[in-house]
């Protein structure tokens, strides 16, 4: 009787924890629900169409075209030249901010602690830029006419074969600037990170490695890079997603000068689809989203297993 | 919504304790415990050479910021020159005036009524996400029910769909709720944006009181709520105020989808920016100004970038260094 009795009441007590709970959600799980889990079944829903601006403004329902829009994306844009480009920028730009971030952090381990904290201010005004507003600036800095750059490979070969050279007119060269730029913001977050790792390796351990005779490069290999790993697989995942998803700085510069046709990574192209045929850029979304859910899989279920949820 | 943008959105859990300053406390002893170092020759020299190197990265990161704050102070003949000027030799704040005071084309905007526009719809953001984010990381830190970690899973992967590939969806459906080009349609999409990672960092932090607290002040006499708000609340408040400047700093900097839905008179500040920068192509415009409105632009970030600096990296790695 009295077990019953319990049992019902803790049940309650259940029962009111979870409405409780639930109700404590609700304002995040509407935002979230009517902005992104809405739009991506609306966009999935509408890349099997042929929905245009038109079916919009007449209000006229659009045709169900199967794989259509997704066919055409593959063989009758050049969708995959961009897709090839974005991933060949993001792999270069994910290896060139983890190395430095690495060498970076290290570096900073070997420091007193004056210089320590300059390079830390330094690599902190470099991560605390806008994105946009870097752009404007190393823009400026890589100006055709006026730029610091054209003018100090000047001075330095004691030419002028650097007058008026457009760094954002070839695409390579485009990619060039971009990558500094994107590197230069990208290092301080990878420094920070894989310093704060670096401060995790037991003080003994090493210790007990520099007195078994390993040195150097052995000791960092064998000894430190095990602490580290758990970082940096974090980091190398959130890199390739942020690698991939840049939009800002490649806008920004292509607005400088940069031709956009041959510059475009996948944000760009999609933007520059422009609104209009809302099926086909859905399609372009989907294949972006199922890309980066692919890549980020691994930090999800990282993530998951080291919060033990 | 680029890479950088987002560089506070997918931080992951914000340790408290995990401070740059005090992770390099922490390390300073295992320097000293390797044993006392005679300075010798090659030690003097290997320290320079480490000097050198750090003076190297802090130029390298330092230059373009300083790069923008001179331009900024120079006069325009001096920057539109073909020598470069290294010190703002003519220091100058016209270029502040103008960028603060030049009015805009009929239609378009000006500096002034762009932070207006950033200010409110950074603003409303902000507290909307604070209160959603601290509702729901209460629920799931404090609460035990079914589908707790259902949630979690979902607000962990909506962080790592990039709300830029819904673009258009996105356009359309701002468009048929008649919130094209208004701060309310803006502001929504951008609450939409911050949230998942708001609500994740302010788990930890909630998780990181301990319930034990709460529950001493209830054997105290306290009520459940009462044992909230006077315990665990006050020792969440970095917490709030961190996740905070993290919101405020990704809806300020936020560019593509504000290109997308805002025109003319309702720029946010990084539209205007580019605004004012493209017009540039004709060779007229004012890059004194482009570079103080650059500036504007970014101290407030810098600012709080310094105040919540160590909290950023802690977090991410919080999970992966327990180990």
């Amino acid at each position: 009787m009295t077990a019953t009795a319990l049992t019902s009441r803790e049940r309650s007590r259940r029962r009111r924890e979870a409405r409780g709970g639930w109700a404590l959600l609700s304002p995040s799980v509407i935002i979230l629900g009517v902005m992104v889990g809405y739009p991506a079944v609306l966009m999935v829903i509408q890349s099997f169409t042929d929905y245009t601006v038109k079916n919009k403004v007449q209000g006229t329902a659009p045709n169900f075209v199967g794989f259509e829009n997704y066919v055409d994306l593959f063989t009758k844009s050049d969708f995959v030249d961009v897709l090839v480009r974005s991933l060949t920028l993001m792999v270069v730009l994910t290896a060139l901010i983890l190395f430095l971030g690495v060498i970076v952090a290290v570096l900073m381990t070997r420091l007193g602690r004056a210089w320590r904290v300059l390079v830390s201010i330094g690599l902190l005004l470099a991560w605390a830029m806008p994105p946009l507003t870097a752009t404007v600036v190393w823009g400026w800095i890589f100006d055709t006419q006026y730029g610091l750059v054209n003018w100090a490979l000047n001075a330095l070969t004691g030419s002028s074969d650097w007058t008026n050279h457009s760094w954002l007119l070839e695409p390579l060269s485009f990619y060039f600037v971009l990558t500094i730029i994107i590197v230069w913001q990208g290092v301080p977050f990878v420094a920070f990170t894989t310093y704060a790792g670096l401060g995790q390796v037991p003080g003994e351990v090493l210790e007990a490695a520099s007195l078994d005779g390993a040195t150097g490069w052995s000791r960092f290999r064998l000894v430190v890079f095990p602490y580290l790993r758990s970082i940096l697989t974090v980091v190398l995942v959130l890199q390739i997603i942020w690698n991939l998803r840049i939009f800002t700085q490649v806008y920004a510069l292509q607005s400088r000068g940069g031709i956009a046709a041959q510059t475009n990574v996948l944000g760009t192209y999609l933007f520059r689809q422009g609104v209009g045929e809302f099926g086909a850029t859905a399609a372009i979304g989907v294949v972006m989203v199922v890309l980066l859910l692919i890549l980020s899989w691994g930090y999800v279920r990282t993530t998951l297993k080291e919060e033990e949820l | 919504m680029s890479t950088q943008t987002n560089v506070a959105t997918q931080l992951g859990t914000v340790g408290f304790e995990q401070t740059i300053g005090e992770v390099g406390r922490a390390r300073r002893p295992r320097r000293g415990s390797i044993g006392v170092r005679r300075p010798s020759p090659r030690k003097a020299v290997t320290r320079t050479l480490l000097n050198i190197a750090a003076l190297i990265v802090f130029v390298c990161s330092i230059f373009p910021v300083y790069w923008m704050i001179n331009l900024s102070l120079t006069p325009n003949p001096e920057i539109i020159s073909r020598t470069p000027s290294f010190f703002p030799t003519h220091l100058t704040i016209g270029n502040y005036l103008t960028a603060w005071n030049r009015e805009a084309a009929p239609g378009q905007t000006d500096f002034q009524h762009a932070l207006l526009t950033s200010l409110t719809v950074t603003g409303g953001v902000l507290v909307v996400t604070l209160l959603f984010a601290f509702l729901a990381s209460v629920a799931v830190a404090r609460f035990h029910f079914r589908g707790r970690r259902g949630f979690i899973v979902s607000v962990l992967i909506v962080q790592m769909i990039p709300g830029e590939a819904m673009m258009f969806t996105i356009y359309g459906m701002v468009d048929d709720w008649q919130l094209m080009n208004t701060l309310l349609g803006l502001g929504i999409v951008y609450t939409a944006t911050v949230i998942p990672f708001t609500i994740w960092t302010l788990r930890g932090f909630v998780a990181g009181v301990p319930a034990d607290l709460e529950e001493a002040a209830m054997i105290d006499g306290c009520t459940k709520s009462q044992a909230f708000w006077k315990v665990t609340f006050p020792l969440l408040a970095p917490g709030l105020v961190s996740t905070g400047i993290f919101a405020f700093i990704q809806s300020w900097n936020e560019f593509t989808m504000a290109l997308l839905l805002m025109k003319g008179y309702n720029l946010t500040l990084p539209t205007w920016l580019n605004a004012f920068q493209s017009s540039s192509v004709g060779g007229s415009v004012d890059w004194g100004a482009v570079m103080a409105g650059s500036t504007m632009i970014a101290i407030p970030v810098m600012i709080f970038f310094l105040i919540v600096q160590g909290r950023m990296t802690g977090g991410l790695v919080s999970g992966a260094v327990k180990g």
